[in-house]
């Protein structure tokens, strides 16, 4: 409580020196992800540069070390980042542990408001506690969870023919998890052009959070809920509900039985990797991937069709990506991060964001008339925000993360027990850490 | 008459502390001599085990800086050893150790009696069998990754080639079966190279003149190798365990790469685990518990290794 007075007394206090006069130019740091929207910010930071007189410079770190490097930089008083794109989960101890500056009154005094970003990034990237009016992030980068598939080869008549035969019904986008085990086991060593295929890369990786990423994609769809809604961190009977059980031997079923060989420990770059080089007819990814898709030169320029996740029993869901914009509480320069941060909420900016690669969260962009149509993408990506679900964002979400990461992983790629050993295990791993934490 | 420099000098140091340095005594100077590095390892060696010893004992979480930090006695500890997935990540570290050791001791042994012997193009082979120890971890793990792709992997097709099966029915690093044998295979590849030079250098040192007494008396090579070769080599034989022992025991990067600890956990060495604990997990009090008894079953096992060590080469 204490960090977050005095961090909030500093953004106001910023704000009284007139963060619009700030004259001095800085060397302003930001800290993400190495990808390729991270490429689009550094285009588009340019225009900061030429307005501010400020210098950006960029660290950004790939996906499998981003956590253990950026936390570390939080976790140490670190002063290498002004700015930083932190993973949604993180808010939770970035609030807490007073890494990030409170933004409320630095949003209030601009003219920013929250109400102007799709809600579901608000509540994802800049909310901590969740649902309670305290800003620590301004959402930066809208990303979901959802599925790139061969239009092509769908609309390959000999395949629709096929397919028709064995399923009574076309091959097309999926309605439902089961629809697409049936697509993908389609696939699964079929011949296609004197190539084996396979059916869908799927999220496997142990070492980060892969797994988790992926297989929430069929837990939230058949059940599962992270804790009791009446009662929060109630674990027992929604986390490893009949529901949830179902949801785990789904997804372990499409793993043993639609997936590439060798694919026990994919993620991100693997699956595009996978897809690029025409080795499955289905990919689950972040639809940050989705412009590099549509430009590459294989699969791209119409051969590829896109879906949200589609439903199961329980309904339609999808895993929440994407990041928010925080000022590093560490950080010296905090004036000339919140310059940066007022310039970057701008809808102008924001539409150029979206050109350039970014998704932007800004509800001016996203529901301006021609967005839907501006990429074969689009109308997916609006549908996917408007479904999805975010892991825990606890301060103990890393705790909470690995446990899920290794009982998952156990069970759908090793074999080892039951789902429901694996999500009883979830829960006792997940109950002690909410004991350790003085929540239960 | 010329003066020496050294004169110079002498006459130039003021008579006060001209009188002190004389008066030191020739301990003290060699104190002053070894201080810094004493210091030195009292600061990046000492302090951190002791802080990390004191640091056991308590729920301290590195990143909640702030939250009160409790002494625990020795829960940590308990926890530790009655915890099943660390005895799992023991026992996979156990296999990794024990077989990388013996693969590499006999075909790095027996690489470096064949290329003692003198033969055409000895040094190029020499030098085309250390190659792969010259490469990084990370490296070798990345390209042992490619290497083990079904659908593209060499490794698959020469094992397709032998057997006739099918190469993208098996997957080295996907499989819980075959995981252990894939990081064991590459740590092996990367690494006999080294035993070899260890054996190759224990070979060399053994005089010809005891080979051609043996001749004398008519002994078989069978029995010049038995009564010979392994006892005279077997002081470096022991020292190249050792290392090897001691290097495979805190294996990550290479395993890391290649499999990141999977499937599951069956490649979940402690030092993927230890540091999944402090940096990942951030349990700062216990992964320190989790060093200490590593730090102290690693620092026992040695000295009684080093001990067997001392006796073989008294003999």
């Amino acid at each position: 409580m204490k960090s977050n007075l005095f961090t909030t007394a500093s953004a106001g206090a910023l704000l009284a020196v007139g963060i619009a006069s700030a004259a001095q130019a800085e060397d302003l740091t930001l800290c993400w992800a190495a990808w390729d929207p991270a490429n689009a910010l550094i285009e588009l930071s340019k225009d900061f540069e030429a307005e501010s007189g400020h210098n950006m410079s960029f660290e950004f770190v790939p996906w499998p070390n981003f956590a253990d490097r950026m936390l570390n930089e939080l976790n140490s008083g670190g002063q290498l980042c002004d700015l930083m794109i932190g993973d949604s989960q993180w808010i939770g101890g970035g609030a807490e542990n007073g890494h990030y500056v409170k933004l409320n009154d630095f949003f209030d005094a601009n003219g920013i408001t929250m109400d102007d970003f799709i809600p579901a990034t608000v509540t994802g990237y800049a909310e901590w506690p969740k649902n309670t009016p305290n800003y620590y992030a301004l959402p930066a980068f809208g990303d979901v969870v959802g599925w790139t598939y061969r239009k092509d080869w769908f609309e390959r008549p000999e395949l629709q023919t096929e397919f028709s035969e064995k399923y009574g019904r076309d091959l097309g986008i999926p309605a439902s998890l089961e629809e697409l085990k049936d697509i993908a086991e389609f696939f699964q060593g079929r011949d296609i052009d004197g190539t084996t295929v396979y059916g869908a890369a799927i999220y496997t990786e142990r070492g980060s959070e892969g797994i988790t990423m992926g297989v929430t994609n069929a837990l939230y769809n058949y059940g599962f809920l992270y804790e009791n809604p009446e009662t929060p961190y109630d674990l027992d009977g929604f986390v490893n509900s009949d529901g949830a059980i179902a949801g785990l031997e789904y997804y372990k079923a499409l793993y043993d039985a639609a997936t590439p060989p060798g694919s026990s420990n994919w993620y991100m770059g693997e699956n595009i990797d996978a897809y690029r080089s025409g080795q499955v007819a289905m990919q689950m990814n972040f639809a940050f991937i989705w412009p590099g898709v549509e430009a590459d030169e294989t699969v791209g320029s119409g051969r590829s069709g896109y879906f949200p996740n589609p439903a199961g029993p329980a309904g339609q869901f999808a895993q929440l990506g994407g990041q928010g914009i925080s000022v590093v509480a560490y950080s010296e320069k905090q004036d000339a991060a919140l310059e940066y941060i007022q310039w970057f909420a701008q809808p102008e900016i924001q539409a150029k964001w979206w050109e350039l690669g970014g998704y932007s969260a800004l509800k001016a962009v996203v529901e301006d008339p021609g967005f839907a149509t501006s990429q074969p993408y689009a109308q997916t990506f609006l549908d996917s925000m408007a479904i999805v679900k975010d892991f825990w964002a606890e301060p103990a979400y890393a705790d909470l993360l690995l446990s899920m990461q290794e009982r998952i992983h156990n069970y759908v790629i090793a074999g080892d027990g039951t789902a429901k050993e694996a999500l009883d295990g979830l829960v006792r791993d997940w109950t002690e850490i909410f004991e350790d934490e003085g929540k239960i | 008459m010329t003066v020496s420099p050294i004169k110079k000098v002498a006459q130039a140091t003021p008579v006060p502390m001209a009188r002190r340095i004389r008066g030191l005594s020739d301990r003290t100077i060699a104190w002053i001599f070894v201080a810094p590095t004493i210091f030195l390892l009292l600061a990046v060696n000492i302090f951190p085990l002791i802080w990390t010893i004191r640091l056991s004992f308590t729920n301290f979480r590195v990143n909640r800086p702030n939250n009160d930090v409790e002494w625990i006695g020795l829960r940590n500890y308990e926890r530790i050893l009655t915890d099943p997935g660390i005895w799992s990540t023991m026992q996979a570290t156990a296999h990794f150790l024990i077989w990388t050791i013996v693969l590499q001791v006999l075909i790095g042994f027996t690489l470096a009696f064949l290329i003692n012997k003198k033969f055409k193009g000895n040094d190029l082979w020499t030098t085309i069998i250390v190659f792969p120890m010259m490469l990084s971890p990370a490296v070798v793990g990345n390209f042992w990754t490619f290497l083990y792709q079904p659908q593209i992997g060499l490794f698959n097709y020469v094992i397709a080639f032998f057997t006739g099966a099918d190469p993208a029915s098996f997957s080295m690093i996907g499989d819980v079966n075959l995981a252990p044998w894939a990081i064991v295979i590459a740590d092996t590849w990367m690494w006999t190279p080294f035993v070899m030079l260890i054996c190759l250098a224990g070979l060399r040192s053994i005089p010809d003149s005891i080979y051609e007494a043996a001749e004398c008396d008519r002994a078989s090579k069978w029995r010049q190798f038995w009564t010979i070769t392994i006892p005279m080599a077997l002081p470096f034989l022991m020292l190249a365990v050792l290392f090897r022992g001691i290097e495979n025991f805190k294996m990550f990067d290479l395993v890391v790469q290649l499999t990141g600890g999977g499937p599951g956990n069956t490649t979940t060495l402690t030092s993927i685990d230890l540091k999944r604990e402090a940096f990942e997990r951030w349990r700062t009090g216990y992964s320190s518990a989790y060093a200490v008894i590593l730090f102290v079953t690693v620092f026992g096992l040695a000295s009684i290794y080093v001990k067997a060590l001392n006796k073989v080469k008294e003999r």
